[in-house]
């Protein structure tokens, strides 16, 4: 995890907010190392996580993890983690003709107007063991023995390249907001990319991932976005993210926006007020 | 390590590698990675200095090179044969899939390897640009603070030759090219079978990534027992791992049954992603490298090409300048076309090797292809003012009207 962004997000694995919705997007940029931080940031705080790892191999993730130092095979294995590694099982489903019931999970790539059912029984499956707010299944030794469950996506993009529509891939993240937010006070994160500006006219057809991002934008608490920077390309400073807060009071809905620049180190991102990069100063 | 040399003449700077290849005069040493290693589900890191990148050498291994086809298709297919004749000097396994030319004439149409140690253009040649032991006599005492900036290179520096060199005005021998192991698939005498009812997929694209799993062999070399994929060299346990080169030139295209370059909203907009993607999961399960090119100049939904690009690693689009009016254009005299870098990949690391300039041209000789950044020349013109070429054509070709817009001089 990033301690810059702790600082900035004013939390830390001993004190986070619980139900919390936070979309993660980006336009023309890369936002997956806020995707990292995310993961260690609730591997730490000992939460019982469940991971879709659509766009990359498990591999690749656990390699990043190291460098933030948490161990993603030990958190497997430990039971902490569940990751769904959809790159490793997607050939033979893509392949399929018609459907198994064991990989039901995986049904949207046979046939993607099956929707996103079979994923979110798994999600919910997997969120429903962790034994948090009594719902311990007759008392087989897991009670209490994780934090609140987390959902993280990476990413929704994916989903749409493969054929799934918009509506479902937005039921299906609503489904998953009710599931571990609200009834089980966890908390989901999802990573949405886009492509193009952000007020082209797209002849009233409106692209997909635009779309999902507006609709969830709307349903989220924190929203995270990631862009270059509007000057252009720059090898010290790789992009700015906007912070944006929403619905920080129930009875008090406020949206507050900060803007931050970034860099991407090996072992980490740093996050620094516009202007106040090293690189300048 | 891990790293399989890029397409040769191409005077990317790069770093020293284990897979430096021994060229001799007759004959040539097939080289293997010692130990290459595949990104993903085998547990093995890729160094960051493996990854492919302006600033390096080679792609890694299990990785997805996607080129941009410049209009007419002449220089992406160039990038290609490089990449399909690298793998031939190195001993590689090659793959070639192809809707419109039959693969073997494409094999038969890779350029002649330059077997010569001497090489058309010392590599060190960059360095000496720095102007080392003479600097100290230029020593600059008004633009001082200018001093220790290094002076212009154009040439991406390469401290040490890595891969081959190709004359692309020669065919490279049959013998050379017939000792490489080469499966082709071409499209129209394959038989396609359905592909399942509601997938995404065409029937094309199915076909190629189903056909390693009916693909049988009986002749020695080749994926012989169980089914597994042909890109998944894992069962060839006996034989020493090797790496395979996928070329897959205009994927995307008409011809191989996909809408996606002839309309606007098509049909099957997510047969090429699916596709990409299943690519994708085979590439890093497996000991291979792809090189695909893909006619984005024919694809007019953006969004689309942002989604091809985003499952990819490697990405760069080649513009020529070949029929537009670049091609008169002073800037540009030298080169045959820009080089843009639209992604470069992220390989087990939150850090990606951004390229240190984004101006980059290049530029096809015969016995290289040259990639250069692109910069303004200094400007050492005697006149006070700058005029630029055009208007210089300009003024001469209204003579000494007087009055008109193009005359610089006020006469009273």
């Amino acid at each position: 995890m990033f301690p810059e962004l702790n600082a900035i997000l004013n939390t830390s694995p001993d004190n986070f907010k619980q139900g919390e919705l936070i979309l993660v997007s980006d336009r023309r940029a890369d936002a997956s190392f806020l995707v990292h931080h995310f993961l260690s940031f609730y591997l730490k705080a000992g939460c019982k996580v469940c991971f879709l790892g659509l766009a990359q191999s498990f591999s690749h993730y656990s390699a990043v993890s190291q460098r933030l130092g948490v161990s993603l095979t030990q958190a497997k294995e430990k039971g902490q983690l569940i990751f769904l590694e959809v790159l490793n099982e997607s050939l033979d489903v893509l392949l399929q003709k018609t459907s198994n019931t064991k990989s039901q999970a995986l049904d949207f790539l046979r046939d993607p107007a099956v929707g996103l059912r079979g994923l979110y029984d798994f999600v919910r499956a997997s969120v429903s063991d962790s034994g948090v707010g009594g719902e311990d299944d007759g008392g087989v030794g897991t009670v209490g023995r994780w934090g609140p469950p987390v959902l993280l996506v990476d990413d929704l993009t994916v989903l749409l390249s493969l054929g799934v529509s918009v509506g479902s891939v937005l039921d299906f993240s609503h489904y998953c907001f009710v599931t571990v937010c609200s009834q089980l006070k966890g908390n989901m994160v999802t990573l949405v990319r886009c492509e193009g500006e952000e007020d082209e006219d797209e002849d009233g057809d409106e692209e997909g991932s635009e779309r999902l991002l507006k609709g969830l934008t709307h349903q989220c608490c924190l929203t995270l976005h990631v862009q270059g920077l509007p000057t252009g390309f720059c090898r010290d400073i790789h992009g700015q993210v906007e912070v944006c807060w929403r619905k920080t009071q129930k009875d008090k809905p406020s949206n507050q926006r900060k803007l931050f620049q970034y860099k991407v180190h090996d072992k980490g991102a740093s996050f620094f007020a516009r202007g106040t990069s090293s690189a300048v100063l | 390590m891990g790293m399989v040399p890029d397409s040769l003449g191409v005077r990317w700077h790069s770093l020293p590698c284990q897979s430096i290849l021994l060229i001799h005069r007759h004959a040539w040493a097939q080289c293997l990675n010692p130990r290459p290693s595949p990104i993903s589900t085998y547990g093995l890191i890729i160094p960051l200095s493996g990854g492919w990148r302006p600033g390096g050498g080679g792609l890694a291994v299990g990785t997805v090179l996607l080129i941009e086809e410049d209009r007419y298709n002449s220089y992406s297919q160039m990038v290609l044969k490089y990449f399909m004749a690298e793998g031939v000097l190195c001993g590689h396994e090659l793959f070639l899939a192809s809707a419109q030319d039959h693969p073997d004439d494409i094999l038969t149409e890779l350029p002649a390897p330059i077997l010569d140690d001497i090489a058309s253009h010392s590599p060190m040649e960059g360095r000496m640009q720095l102007g080392g032991p003479h600097a100290s006599q230029d020593a600059m005492k008004i633009a001082w603070r200018y001093q220790n900036l290094p002076k212009v290179q154009t040439a991406l520096a390469s401290s040490s030759r890595f891969g081959h060199y190709y004359d692309v005005s020669k065919k490279m021998e049959p013998e050379i090219r017939q000792a490489a192991n080469c499966h082709a698939f071409y499209l129209p005498e394959h038989s396609t079978e359905s592909s399942a009812p509601h997938s995404p997929l065409l029937e094309s694209y199915s076909a190629l990534l189903s056909w390693g799993i009916s693909y049988r062999r009986d002749s020695d070399g080749g994926f012989k027992g169980t089914a597994a994929h042909p890109f998944s060299l894992a069962p060839l346990a006996a034989k020493s791992r090797n790496v395979l080169r996928i070329g897959l030139p205009s994927l995307g295209s008409p011809l191989w049954g996909d809408d996606l370059c002839c309309r606007d909203n098509p049909a099957h907009g997510h047969a090429l992603t699916t596709f990409l993607y299943g690519l994708r999961a085979v590439l890093r399960s497996s000991l291979s490298v792809a090189v695909l090119t893909i006619p984005s100049h024919l694809i007019q939904n953006r969004a689309v090409m942002g989604n091809i690009t985003r499952l990819c690693d490697n990405a760069i689009a080649l513009e020529s300048f070949k029929g537009s009016d670049r091609e008169t254009n002073p800037l540009y005299k030298d080169y045959h076309g820009l080089l843009h870098v639209r992604q470069v990949p992220r390989l087990n690391c939150l850090l990606t090797e951004l390229p240190d300039h984004k101006d980059l041209a290049f530029k096809l000789k015969r016995k290289q292809f040259t990639i250069e950044r692109l910069h303004l020349p200094p400007d050492l013109s005697e006149t006070v003012s700058r005029v630029s070429r055009g208007e210089l054509a300009g003024a001469a070709a209204t003579g000494t009207s007087c009055g008109s817009s193009g005359n610089k001089h006020l006469d009273f």
